[in-house]
């Protein structure tokens, strides 16, 4: 099926002009009164809490496998089960096929990249108290999410050099539809 | 025989198998909907006393509108995670709606962990990256820029999934495809704001991120952060409601709502997607192959007939009303097609104007049910020559298991004795 177009011009033009009668010179180039205030460093190292695949931003730390199941039998086991099944929360493990009438989507089977699950956990769990977590105890839980997924060793250390070595079994899994004919 | 009838006779047979009758009925005076023995009973009744709230003083005014008590079934219905109750959807009732604007009350959420009770006064948006000048505003500062209005449909990736069950799922049609809803939105272009930061060539994504409890990130490609992007601040006209973003949210007309984050905090530029949880594990597509599709942004037309929908009920034979709402994120609904038969014939819908694009389009058309037993569908062509596909022709396509992106050709049929129940047809 098609994807979106490429298209030159924004495409909120035509309905804003048709809908507002907005003057199609202002529009084309609206006047900014330039407000934004410069942001130092500091403080956007103090917010920045993406991390990429290529291991961008990770921060320093690190944990293994045997620590993190201590942490996770605390704060995860109650939504997620142990070793991540059976909880009220989607599976986190187990193996399994992406094909066949029953597909398994869980770590080991479909996340493509490792980072993202330090990403996630950090910025988002525990669910009752997220941002709660030591950066060492996010490589930790993420080091026993890689191990209980047969993925890492249970002594293996995670860190900012490691975690984006990590090749997941999914790493190819994937097709990008986005942008479509342009990348063509 | 009406005036009507007298005049253009053919108007009034039909133009389509089970009784679809010609939609430029819409445009001429005198249809009447079988309303006259309902109107002399109305006035035979207010003939013998006048109704009581024509005898005492009304209420008195109120600051904030409300619903009248008696469309107490116009609501939400909610879907949450009973161990974390901030982790659900709600879905917007469009079987109760007419027109095209979603109320803003009724608006459907997807909420991660919670709706936040934000401080505008204390709320920023940073932008940093690759960019130039790495900025913060304020909410104050972005009420003073330029700003556009835009109605447009907001769209839940997994919107309709549903219709990937083995059984057709019997439930009012918002409950089905409410995780969309179509409101004004009024903000500044993202591009203005990218242009005064400065956004350097290798810059490709945006990974935008919510200052809700989730800090639900994901990247946002920069063609489409500079074509067509709102940084909202208004919702039909009033502030956002804080389940739909407030004080600031994105919007990116025509693509999956997941990507027009709430509670906007952060923009950050890079040469690569950040890869989130919700671009990868979740709001991607398994196909029958294993392999999955990511990256789906645009939401593909898609079109169902709000009335008579399942929970409805025909009170027997007669002419009727066929409503129901089609929207694209390619752009402006061209056509839509309704079929009382199954599918063998077809006739076109009047769609109501303005037809606009990436919103809904509400769709009419006149019907003479003869009381038996019929199945009815819509069809959707939008203005790329897109056609809404049949749901088997989907499934061919991508099997059942992709979850998101579901939006083929809903049936339902009609049993003679006026219920209204969803089937695979």
């Amino acid at each position: 099926m098609r994807n979106d177009r490429n298209r030159s011009g924004p495409r909120w033009l035509a309905p804003a002009l048709l809908l507002f009668g907005m003057n199609a010179a202002v529009a084309a180039a609206p006047e900014s009164p330039k407000l934004g205030r410069p942001a130092s460093p500091g403080e956007i190292a103090a917010q920045d809490i993406n991390v990429f695949p290529d291991g961008a931003g990770l921060p320093p730390g690190k944990g293994t496998a045997l620590e993190g199941k201590a942490i996770f039998d605390m704060k995860c086991v109650s939504c997620h089960g142990p070793k991540g099944m059976g909880g009220s929360a989607g599976e986190l493990a187990g193996g399994g096929s992406l094909t066949g009438p029953h597909p398994d989507k869980n770590i080991g089977t479909y996340w493509p990249y490792a980072t993202t699950l330090f990403d996630f956990i950090r910025r988002s769990m525990p669910l009752d108290a997220p941002r709660s977590l030591s950066e060492d105890q996010v490589y930790a839980v993420t080091a026993y999410l890689l191990h209980i997924n047969g993925i890492v060793d249970e002594r293996a250390e995670m860190n900012a050099g490691t975690l984006p070595r990590v090749v997941m079994p999914n790493r190819d899994g994937f097709v990008q539809v986005w942008p479509g004919e342009k990348a063509e | 025989m009406s005036d009507q009838e007298a005049r253009e006779p053919g108007l009034l047979q039909p133009v389509a198998g089970g009784g679809l009758l010609d939609r430029r009925l819409f445009l001429k005076k005198g249809l009447a909907f079988g309303a006259g023995a309902a109107l002399v009973g109305h006035m035979r009744q207010g003939l013998a006393e006048e109704p009581p709230w024509m005898k005492t003083p009304g209420e008195p005014f109120t600051n904030y509108g409300r619903p009248s008590p008696h469309e107490k079934e116009a609501i939400r219905w909610i879907s949450a995670n009973s161990g974390a109750p901030g982790n659900g959807i709600s879905w917007t009732p469009l079987h109760k709606l007419e027109g095209i604007v979603t109320p803003n009350g009724l608006h459907f959420e997807r909420h991660h962990n919670g709706v936040p009770q934000i401080d505008p006064h204390q709320h920023r948006l940073l932008i940093h990256g690759l960019v130039e000048n790495p900025l913060s505003f304020g909410i104050e500062d972005l009420l003073r820029y330029p700003m556009v209005s835009r109605l447009c449909f907001v769209e839940c990736g997994g919107n309709s999934n549903a219709g990937w069950h083995e059984e057709p799922i019997q439930t009012p049609v918002g409950y089905f495809h409410g995780l969309a809803s179509c409101s004004e939105w009024t903000g500044v272009p993202l591009a203005v704001i990218l242009d005064e930061a400065g956004l350097r060539p290798d810059a490709r994504w945006l990974i935008a991120e919510g200052a809700d409890a989730a800090a639900m990130n994901i990247s946002i490609p920069v063609e489409k952060a500079m074509d067509d992007a709102i940084l909202a601040l208004y919702q039909n006209g009033e502030r956002l409601r804080p389940e739909n973003g407030y004080p600031l949210r994105l919007i990116l007309p025509g693509w999956e709502a997941v990507l027009s984050v709430k509670w906007l905090r952060r923009l950050q530029a890079a040469n690569q997607p950040v890869m989130a949880r919700n671009e990868t594990a979740k709001y991607t597509e398994l196909l029958p192959s294993g392999k999955a599709r990511q990256f789906t942004f645009v939401m593909d037309a898609k079109s169902i007939i709000t009335f008579p929908s399942p929970g409805q009920h025909l009170r027997g034979p007669g002419l009727y009303r066929i409503s129901g709402l089609a929207w694209s994120g390619r752009g402006r609904i061209k056509r839509v097609d309704i079929s009382a038969d199954g599918g063998r014939s077809w006739a076109e819908a009047a769609l109501q104007e303005p037809v606009l694009p990436q919103c809904f389009t509400r769709f009419r058309l006149p019907w003479r049910w003869d009381g038996s037993p019929l199945v009815l569908k819509s069809r959707a062509v939008d203005e790329t020559g897109y056609v809404q596909p049949e749901r088997r022709a989907l499934i061919a396509e991508r099997g059942r298991h992709g979850y998101f992106h579901y939006n083929a050709i809903v049936s339902w049929a009609v049993a003679a004795d006026g219920t209204v129940s969803h089937v695979y047809a």
